[in-house]
């Protein structure tokens, strides 16, 4: 019983930790945006920065992700995921922009 | 909604005048006489399947044993039979086509419509309908098997895969019967596809039948992959893993990675088309440079997605008939992941000439040359395998040499067009058509071909002829050579692809001789109708029952032929890669299970078969314009769906005692069973046990 209840406990933790973190990173960019703390561009480059770690919260306190071996292969799988994505974006951009700024 | 598509009445802009007999009544000429041909064919196929069915009686065994059946063998055999059928057609297109181009000095037969449509239909065909139902009709028989699970993950959406696959099928023959099919070839690059230039139902076909396709191949990707992180026997790490699981493994993250560019470019196609969008137009904001981006987005991985399980085939062929091991296991497995990333970083040399910088194609022709690496360790690994080993040329090894030889040749051509100064010179033309049917032929299709003749024993209970299947692999050998070898001479001659007719006569003996080619493709085809047509006269000489006709080395090996609907009576444990083969030397083979279980296993289900018939309608009705019917059609495909959700009833227990009377019989069978030497493979003693063969044959 006690194990249960210590399990429970950590869990409860772990989601709330994850839960502060996530409203902290949602919270900052618009903080920047509301009273105009930095220039566009930096600002910008903060959010998307803010913005990545923020998917890392989620997968890191909700879906459980972490470096242990049992997660080994989820972790893979998001890993390659992102790399295919980054790849398939990236390639697109990159491709479309040249075009255009040939067409223009 | 623009003015065309609200052309009215109950049946759309659906009239006589989409018939091919109207128009052959109307206009006599060769290209409709062969149109309407060709639908008469269809439609009486159709007629005589579905009358024989009846005659004989079989509408309930054809319900219950196959079509709501949710067996993954079950549904992999479907899978092939469809590809096969389409396959038929593809090969009689192209062989068409080759006689237009023969004949094809200053005229030829065929009007430039009708020949529009045939290399259209043509590559639709052999890439959605007979490639794609080939691998995943093979992966679905022989993955679950050789992972020693009882069925894939989900075997309900697996019949649904299968069911949208066969929408898509019945589009295209659809089009052949009622209106015409696309005419933009089979990549359907707008603006020419759009509604302003093309205002018929052709594209419109091209686009519902990808689309439907296209989901069911996702969500066989998706099948597949849990499959394989998931159903594993004990003991089965990855690394044990046959090497056609690996390669199927990177096949089913390349569908799920590969298909949704497809299918969203086709539907923003559609979206132009029917509802006046503008993302692929000439005007308005336009930019049809972004379908060839998207398109080929899915286009390139497409091809690695095929060739993939076709390099598994020939790991498993090649080992078994050289009575070795696999060379280079680890090496191999790099090699296909490698490829499988690589493949998604290339799909630019599809379009090196649409006016990028050369910076951006120079990094996407190393890329291209790059994947060549890798695929060039897997020939080296497959050559080790077989030197010094013992080779049987049965018909599997026949198609694997062919392949090896005539592949590399593929592979090199490839590596000159990825060179973008080269594909400026040579874009377009027959060089990149030579290019493309030389790895998808002797690559993709001798592949699947190989895998038939080896695990046709194992579906259906006995060997197909060896005299015929080797007939049927050396004349799709020498047809590929003769169709296709002298396209890469003209093609460096300047001879564009896709051409009606041409003024130049020192095309036309490389064109005839292309021709004689393709006769002997339709050769070849038919060999493998007479092949099948012997095999199964002579099925009772030819019976394996105990399983293990060519001393296999993999566990799809180590059950019944064919083998009961769970698979395996108890799931094996697994300790060493080529686990069948380490069991048999060990004498580890054939043991009796201590205690047997009862087994699970799913329902059978009318859903796929609904599924299929809804999204064939819908398909139908969007071509046509007919809103009821699709309005219809879209809602019931949920309502199905969900109806289904609330079956609780989805499962039926195999009791342990029927599991051990079947598995105590096919144990008996074994025991009684002569075990053969491979010198007596071919023969009507080899009834599917394998006698013990030499030292160092297993790791």
């Amino acid at each position: 019983m006690s194990d249960e209840h210590s399990d429970f406990r950590a869990d409860l933790r772990q989601y709330l930790t994850g839960f502060a973190l996530a409203l902290a990173l949602t919270l900052i960019p618009f903080a920047l945006v509301w009273w105009n703390l930095a220039p566009r561009a930096v600002a910008l480059w903060i959010i998307a920065g803010l913005a990545i770690l923020q998917g890392i919260v989620h997968l890191r306190y909700f879906f459980h992700i972490d470096l242990s071996r049992q997660k080994r292969e989820d972790l893979q799988l998001i890993l390659f995921s992102l790399l295919i994505l980054a790849m398939m974006a990236g390639g697109t951009i990159w491709i479309m922009a040249n075009l255009a700024q040939r067409m223009g | 909604m623009n003015g065309q598509t609200q052309a009215g009445g109950i049946l759309g802009r659906l009239d006589l005048q989409a018939l091919p007999f109207t128009q052959a009544i109307a206009h006599p000429g060769a290209s409709e006489l062969i149109a309407s041909g060709a639908a008469a064919i269809v439609v009486l196929g159709a007629i005589a399947t579905l009358a024989a069915i009846t005659r004989f009686g079989l509408w309930g065994a054809f319900w219950r044993g196959w079509l709501t059946s949710t067996d993954h063998k079950r549904i992999g055999i479907m899978y092939i039979v469809l590809a096969l059928v389409m396959l038929a057609r593809g090969v009689l297109e192209g062989a068409v086509m080759r006689a237009q181009q023969a004949f094809g000095l200053g005229g030829g037969f065929l009007s430039s419509d009708h020949f529009s449509q045939l290399f259209s239909t043509h590559g639709t065909i052999m890439i959605f309908f007979v490639a794609m139902p080939l691998i995943a009709g093979v992966i679905n028989y022989v993955m679950p098997l050789q992972i020693g699970a009882r069925d894939v993950s989900f075997p309900v959406m697996n019949q649904i895969s299968l069911g949208l696959t066969a929408t898509g099928a019945a589009l295209l023959m659809a089009s052949l019967v009622v209106g015409k099919f696309s005419t933009g070839g089979w990549t359907a690059y707008p603006p020419y596809t759009e509604a302003a230039f093309n205002p018929g139902p052709g594209p419109d076909y091209w686009i519902w039948a990808i689309v439907i396709a296209g989901v069911g191949s996702t969500l066989s990707g998706i099948n597949f992959a849990v499959t394989i992180y998931k159903e594993r026997a004990p003991g089965m790490t990855m690394f044990r893993m046959p090497l056609f699981c690996w390669t199927a493994l990177c096949t089913a993250i390349l569908l799920i990675f590969a298909l949704p560019p497809l299918t969203v470019a086709s539907l923003m196609l559609a979206l132009d088309r029917y509802l006046d969008f503008h993302f692929f137009t000439n005007d308005l904001g336009g930019n049809m440079m972004n379908y060839v981006n998207l398109f080929w987005l899915f286009g390139h991985p497409e091809v690695y997605l095929l060739i993939l399980p076709a390099f598994g085939v020939y790991s498993e062929v090649i080992a078994t008939f050289s009575g070795k091991t696999l060379y280079g296991y680890t090496s191999l497995v790099v090699a296909t992941m490698a490829i499988s990333v690589l493949s998604f970083s290339v799909w630019l040399h599809h379009f090196f000439t649409m006016g990028q910088g050369a910076n951006v194609n120079i990094a996407f022709g190393i890329a291209t040359m790059l994947i060549g690496v890798p695929t060039g360790v897997k020939i080296y690994d497959w050559m080790a395998t077989m030197f010094r080993g013992r080779i049987r040329m049965t018909t599997p090894m026949v198609f694997s040499s062919g392949f090896l030889i005539l592949f590399v040749i593929g592979g090199l051509s490839g590596i000159i067009l990825a060179n973008p100064t080269i594909d400026f010179q040579v874009h377009n033309s027959l060089f990149l058509v030579a290019h493309f049917h030389n790895v998808l032929i002797p690559g993709v299709l001798f592949g699947m071909l190989a895998g038939y003749n080896y695990w046709f024993p194992k579906a259906f209970g006995f060997r197909l002829n060896e005299r015929w299947g080797r007939i049927s692999a050396l004349l799709w050998i020498f047809g590929f050579s003769f169709t296709f070898l002298p396209l890469y001479f003209v093609g460096l001659m300047g001879m564009p692809r896709r051409t009606l007719s041409y003024s130049e006569p020192l095309f036309q003996p490389y064109m005839q001789v292309a021709l004689f080619g393709a006769f002997l493709l339709v050769a070849a085809l038919a060999a493998l109708g007479v092949q099948l047509w012997l095999s199964i006269r002579q099925r009772d000489q030819r019976r394996v029952f105990a399983g293990d006709p060519w001393n296999g080395r993999t566990l799809e090996w180590a059950t019944a032929a064919p083998p009961p609907e769970y698979n395996f009576a108890v799931l094996p444990v697994v300790a060493h890669r080529d686990a069948f083969a380490v069991a048999k030397e060990n004498g580890r083979a054939y043991l009796v299970p201590e205690r047997y279980e009862d087994i699970t296993m799913p329902r059978n289900t009318s859903l796929g078969v609904v599924m299929m018939l809804a999204s064939t309608a819908l398909g139908f009705a969007l071509v046509w314009y007919i809103w009821w019917l699709a309005a219809l059609a879209a809602i019931a495909i949920p309502v199905a769906l969900i109806a289904r959700s609330f079956d609780p009833d989805t499962h039926r227990t195999i009791p342990a005692a029927e599991i051990a009377r079947e598995n105590r019989a096919w144990l008996d069978a074994v025991a009684n069973t002569k075990a053969i030497t491979r010198g007596d493979e071919d023969t009507a003693r080899n009834t599917g046990r394998a006698a013990p063969e030499w030292e160092g044959a297993t790791p």
